[in-house]
């Protein structure tokens, strides 16, 4: 390839990260400012720097800061998951909650729900969702590892088949308990709403941790995706890639699910969305994915809040009106699908 | 002389007609109210006097030959749509068809006041095929390609989710009780009626299906294989589609949805029979039609008197046998 070309299009490529990382900017900066009440900029700056304990001081701090935060690290966090997980399986259909993330960690917070009723606090429900997320993902990885070798196909088969089986169990115990039911669908309904900073801080440095070893990772995984004998005989020490790339998956995915409930579709479709922006580097569509899955999810909780005039739709209802278009659009002109 | 291929494959046919007949009867005779044997027999030939017939021919059996039908129309229709979009993740909820089911449901139960519950399933189809087509007609451009295919289908899914969820939210609170039971996927409320809407669909697209078995084997090899062995590629892959969608949608008419059985029926199958199609479709069906009345059976009597959706239960069944076919077979 020549030289001077491909500084053109990474210097081209730097440029569309930089005005992505501008647009996430100011999509938070309007999830922070819009919503049933309005705010200025100066309310913003006025509500940290002298906090007045008034009733739209509290709501910034407490309420709109908080959930733009945690829709935009959880958005990244089940972007870059999605982008690996779909390398790791070769399947194009994966998303994190092919390795039963989602499902563990319901099935964990409904058992909780089962054993310690309502004195369950929500800091409590947190940690019980991360264990079960990193819990049935080991299972998955070593029921997929069985019978002798890595292969991707029975690794898929394995995840979608335990998430199955979980969701399964926990249908039943919210059949039997009535009342784990109704606190358990709250939290089932993935949401970015009623999250507080310490809810994030919790989690937070197992996101940081993720999205670090992913971005270490981007070589081997550029590598890993042209095939497992290209990839040996280029010196990859595959085990070592693979169990890095589940533990990243497992950590983002998991503490997203952590903080924010199941929110599905993102994981799938941003991976897809920016291989269609910036090809297969894996070096770029890192960042990329990071940075659109947070913009995706921001602006969705932001729209979430004015399709309906009464009340707010879940996110996961504005993700997909957010989303759709874009990601059937990117399906008509991709030309290798 | 037999081949012994063939002899190993009567062998496997005549033994699961023999479990499904076993498991049908097992669950004609047992329930809230317990039937003996000879009672059960006695009203299938038509001469039973006991009180015990309304039981069996009016509630039970509607109910049993729902299972067996939805069972392995879900089977077939994800065995189908496995060798044309050629994923192992693939299933006819992919394509749109749970979703727009549920949606063209809900609507229906939201707009229209004092329907009839005999509407249900043909709007569930309507919907579903609808959906289907709408999904084909944006995936097409000079042909359809399995992977755009999917892609669209998985935004269409996901936008028919959000619609319905949308519908639940914005309308009265009562209707979202009755629509949640309607898409968790049960039986219980099966009488001659569904079955009279189901039973044309399975006799008719099944059998369809098997004729096409061969295309099917041609498709799976991929794209390239496939036209070079003079596979009308589009033709085939439309009527194949249409096929897996036309005996989803009838399911999913009949019983909601009821996960699983369509994206699991036919691995189990491969795995007992290996990659040829005109094995995988049929004993995709049984298994399918197998998972279906023992997830019912378990819904039946593991809770009474509660009677739990069988829906619930169709993974809990699968999964355990299908993590074993798993660990058995060294390769695949």
């Amino acid at each position: 390839m020549n030289g001077s070309l491909l500084t053109r299009s990474s210097k081209r490529k730097l440029a569309g990260l930089a005005v992505s990382a501008i647009l996430l900017l100011i999509s938070m900066l309007c999830s922070v400012l819009y919503g049933l009440h309005h705010f200025g900029l100066k309310d913003l700056w006025q509500a940290y720097s002298q906090f007045d304990g008034s009733n739209e001081h509290l709501i910034l701090t407490t309420a709109r800061v908080p959930r733009t935060l945690v829709a935009a690290l959880v958005g990244a966090s089940l972007a870059v998951a999605g982008a690996i997980m779909q390398v790791l399986t070769r399947n194009p259909l994966a998303s994190p909650s092919v390795f039963g993330v989602n499902a563990g960690a319901v099935l964990f917070i409904v058992i909780g729900l089962l054993a310690y009723g309502s004195s369950l606090t929500m800091s409590g429900m947190v940690w019980l969702a991360f264990a079960g997320a990193i819990a049935t993902s080991v299972a998955v990885y070593t029921l997929g590892l069985q019978g002798g070798g890595f292969e991707p196909v029975k690794l898929t088969l394995a995840g979608a088949c335990m998430a199955a089986f979980t969701s399964s169990i926990t249908s039943g115990i919210m059949l039997i308990d009535k009342q784990s039911l109704e606190s358990a669908l709250f939290w089932m309904i993935g949401s970015v709403e009623g999250r507080n900073v310490e809810h994030l801080l919790m989690v937070l440095p197992y996101m940081v941790i993720g999205i670090a070893i992913s971005f270490l990772l981007a070589g081997s995984l550029n590598i890993m995706a042209l095939g497992d004998d290209s990839a040996r005989s280029l010196g990859q020490r595959l085990t070592l890639v693979r169990v890095l790339s589940a533990a990243a998956i497992v950590l983002l995915a998991g503490s997203s699910v952590a903080a924010a409930g199941p929110i599905a579709f993102v994981g799938l479709i941003v991976p897809h969305l920016c291989r269609y922006i910036i090809g297969h580097d894996f070096k770029w569509l890192l960042p990329y994915t990071a940075l659109v899955g947070a913009i995706l999810l921001v602006t969705a909780d932001l729209a979430s809040r004015f399709i309906l005039e009464t009340k707010e739709v879940p996110v996961g209802v504005a993700t997909a009106i957010v989303g759709v278009p874009f990601l059937i659009h990117v399906a008509r002109r991709n030309l290798h699908a | 002389m037999l081949n012994p291929r063939t002899a190993k494959y009567t062998i496997m046919f005549i033994a699961l007609t023999f479990i499904v007949a076993a498991l049908s009867l097992l669950s004609l005779s047992v329930g809230g109210v317990g039937v003996p044997l000879e009672e059960v027999l006695a009203s299938l030939v038509g001469r039973n006097a006991e009180a015990s017939n309304l039981i069996i021919m009016q509630f039970r059996l509607p109910r049993i030959t729902a299972a067996i039908l939805i069972g392995a129309a879900l089977a077939a229709a994800g065995a189908l749509l496995q060798g044309v979009i050629r994923n192992p993740l693939a299933s006819p909820d992919l394509l749109g068809v749970t979703g727009g089911a549920s949606v063209a449901v809900v609507a229906f139960m939201t707009f229209v006041t004092g329907y009839s519950i005999h509407w249900i399933p043909f709007i569930a189809i309507g919907g579903a095929l609808v959906t289907a087509t709408l999904n084909y007609v944006l995936a097409w451009k000079k042909g359809v390609t399995p992977f755009r295919l999917v892609l669209i289908g998985i935004g269409i899914s996901t936008a028919m989710g959000a619609l319905t969820t949308f519908l639940l939210i914005s309308g009265p609170t009562y209707l979202a009780a009755q629509v949640l039971n309607w898409m968790t996927g049960s039986i219980y409320g099966t009488n001659w009626v569904y079955i009279e809407v189901l039973w044309p669909w399975v006799a008719i697209f099944i059998p369809l299906s098997l004729l096409m078995a061969k295309e099917l084997n041609v498709q799976s090899l991929g794209e390239d294989v496939a036209r070079g062995l003079g596979n009308r590629l589009q033709l085939s892959r439309m009527i194949l589609l249409f096929y897996s969608v036309a005996l989803a949608g009838a399911a999913v008419g009949a019983a909601g949805t009821i996960s699983f059985i369509g994206l699991m029926a036919p691995h189990i199958a491969r795995r007992l029979v290996g990659n040829c199609y005109k094995l995988i479709i049929p004993v995709s069906a049984f298994i399918g039609a197998i998972i279906l009345l023992l997830a019912d059976l378990a819904g039946r009597m593991l809770f009474q008197p509660l009677d739990i959706p069988a829906g619930v239960f169709t993974a809990g069944i699968g999964a355990p046998f299908f993590m074993y076919l798993l660990f058995k077979r060294k390769r695949t």
